[in-house]
């Protein structure tokens, strides 16, 4: 019991994948402009990837070895169009908000990652603690990058306007904006990390 | 009497040269530009020269301070940064603008990477940059020379916008009675300025001349309607080349080391003007081109790296 729950944890400060491990820059760089759309894209992530997990773990000792990753990838991208499709039913919104990268969770390198060096490991609820954990820790780190974003790019988080007579630096809305917090917050969790030690 | 005992390998020759009486004489330098800046555009000028200098001197100390390094404020290479990002910023810009702009300049663009000569892009410019990218309502309205309140478009955002241009007269170009940020438009005063840093010999003539160079001949051969009819002359005189070309061009952390390199730095930084005076979406490519170049000096160094003797 006490391991799973090491499994789950480690994901969310000590191998956080954003700022540990650096994986999944990608959607984090393009979908970090607001709370609601890291929300959306950490919840999607995390389903994927508790899926894939899952599935993979199960299946492990039937995947010839040579052709592991396309295997994986298949379980992915079956966990991606079930994610897509829901999202195109239920929130169009969200949906066209984050637009291709939903569909490009599949080539998410936090998920094939996990499938790769822990899924194919481990035993089921080790791999469902990790991918739980993971997802749990890349939602939280596109929280934190995108309520920056959002406050500074538009003086707003998720929609309420938190200080009147702000005028906010565009340039947070944009890409350049999201290099500069992530690179700040990367070396902010390596510094505390230095400290620690 | 220990601290005057310098071991070191020969050859001993002592000079009086060192980082801090170069960046101060670079300081010095910059004092004609920004008194032209004060008489074309008012006191507004200093004020925010002022703010931006007082900015990134006091950030350079809090974060030493904070952090527990030794305390650099002293060689003047702060002060250069406030006085650089002042001089591209219009005149008209409310005093909170240079304050955050100074702050993003030193922490972004100098201070993170380890302080005066780790940083791999030109600190001013990083915070200029910055400020476009964020404000550009400030940073593209221009004020009028002798006279407050009035905006007016620089001759180069003229030309973008596909204004016809009446004809500036290229001896206000070269003076500096023409909109523009506060030290950029006095062509004069910024040459009397380079003058001094080339009689110290503390910049070399490969970066100013081949980017001066280069600019004008792209500009001449592909500027106007149809080839070798383009103005080249006003291209030179306007926007923030002359500026950019002999002191952030020249900057001696984020450009390459050996003449050859130089050249080639000089040549990409017009060619990469040209092209976004031309092409691009903004009306002036100076502070991109050198920003860019500055990422590429790493590679222009290990590519342009002498032969060690012998070998």
């Amino acid at each position: 019991m006490k391991s799973l729950v090491k499994e789950f944890t480690k994901g969310i400060i000590r191998e956080n994948p954003t700022f540990v491990l650096v994986l999944g820059l990608c959607p984090t760089l393009a979908v970090s402009v607001s709370v609601a759309n890291g929300i959306g894209m950490g919840v999607a992530a995390t389903f994927v990837l508790l899926g894939s997990s899952m599935i993979v773990s199960l299946v492990k000792n039937f995947i010839p070895d040579k052709i592991r990753i396309p295997c994986f990838i298949v379980v992915i991208a079956t966990f991606v169009t079930i994610t897509e499709l829901c999202l195109k039913a239920y929130s169009p919104v969200l949906d066209r908000a984050l637009g291709i990268y939903v569909p490009l969770i599949v080539v998410n390198c936090i998920v094939l990652g996990r499938a790769e060096a822990f899924a194919c490991k481990n035993n089921l609820a080790s791999s469902f603690f990790d991918g739980l954990g993971m997802g749990v820790g890349f939602t939280l780190a596109l929280v934190i990058i995108s309520a920056i974003r959002e406050f500074l790019g538009t003086g707003q988080v998720l929609g309420h306007t938190l200080i009147k007579r702000f005028e906010p630096p565009f340039v947070f809305g944009m890409p350049s904006g999201a290099l500069l917090v992530i690179g700040l917050l990367l070396g902010l969790f390596n510094l505390i990390k230095d400290r620690k030690r | 009497m220990k601290d005057k005992l310098i071991v070191s390998g020969s050859p001993h020759i002592y000079t009086r040269e060192s980082v801090s009486r170069i960046m101060w004489t670079v300081v010095v330098s910059l004092i004609p530009a920004g008194i032209a800046g004060v008489i074309i555009f008012g006191w507004d000028a200093l004020w925010i020269t002022l703010a931006a200098v007082g900015a990134a001197v006091s950030t350079e100390l809090i974060f030493e301070l904070a952090a527990g390094k030794k305390i650099t404020v002293l060689d003047g290479s702060a002060v250069i940064t406030g006085i650089l990002l002042a001089f591209n910023l219009p005149a008209g810009v409310p005093l909170w603008l240079p304050v955050i702009g100074a702050v993003v300049s030193m922490v972004v663009g100098k201070l993170l990477f380890g302080g005066l000569g780790q940083n791999i892009f030109n600190p001013a410019l990083v915070g200029r940059v910055f400020l476009m990218a964020s404000w550009p309502k400030y940073m593209t309205t221009f004020t009028r020379p002798f006279c407050d309140t009035v905006a007016s478009a620089t001759p180069l955002a003229a030309l973008k916008e596909g204004k016809v241009l009446e004809h500036i007269p290229y001896w206000d170009l070269f003076i500096g009675n023409h909109g523009g940020c506060i030290g950029e438009v006095c062509i004069l005063a910024l040459l009397i300025g380079a003058a001094i840093l080339f009689i110290k010999g503390y910049i070399s003539w490969q970066i100013p001349v081949t980017y001066i160079v280069t600019t004008g001949l792209f500009m001449y051969v592909f500027g106007g309607n149809g080839f070798f009819k383009g103005d080249w002359l006003f291209h030179i005189l306007s926007g923030g080349l002359i500026l950019g070309a002999f002191f952030m061009a020249t900057d001696y952390v984020a450009t390459p080391l050996t003449a050859k390199g130089q050249i080639i730095f000089g040549v990409g930084c017009g060619v990469l003007t040209a092209v976004i005076r031309i092409w691009g979406g903004y009306p002036e490519g100076v502070s991109y081109a050198i920003l860019m170049m500055n990422a590429a000096t790493p590679f222009i160094d290990r590519y342009t790296k002498n032969r060690i003797y012998g070998s």
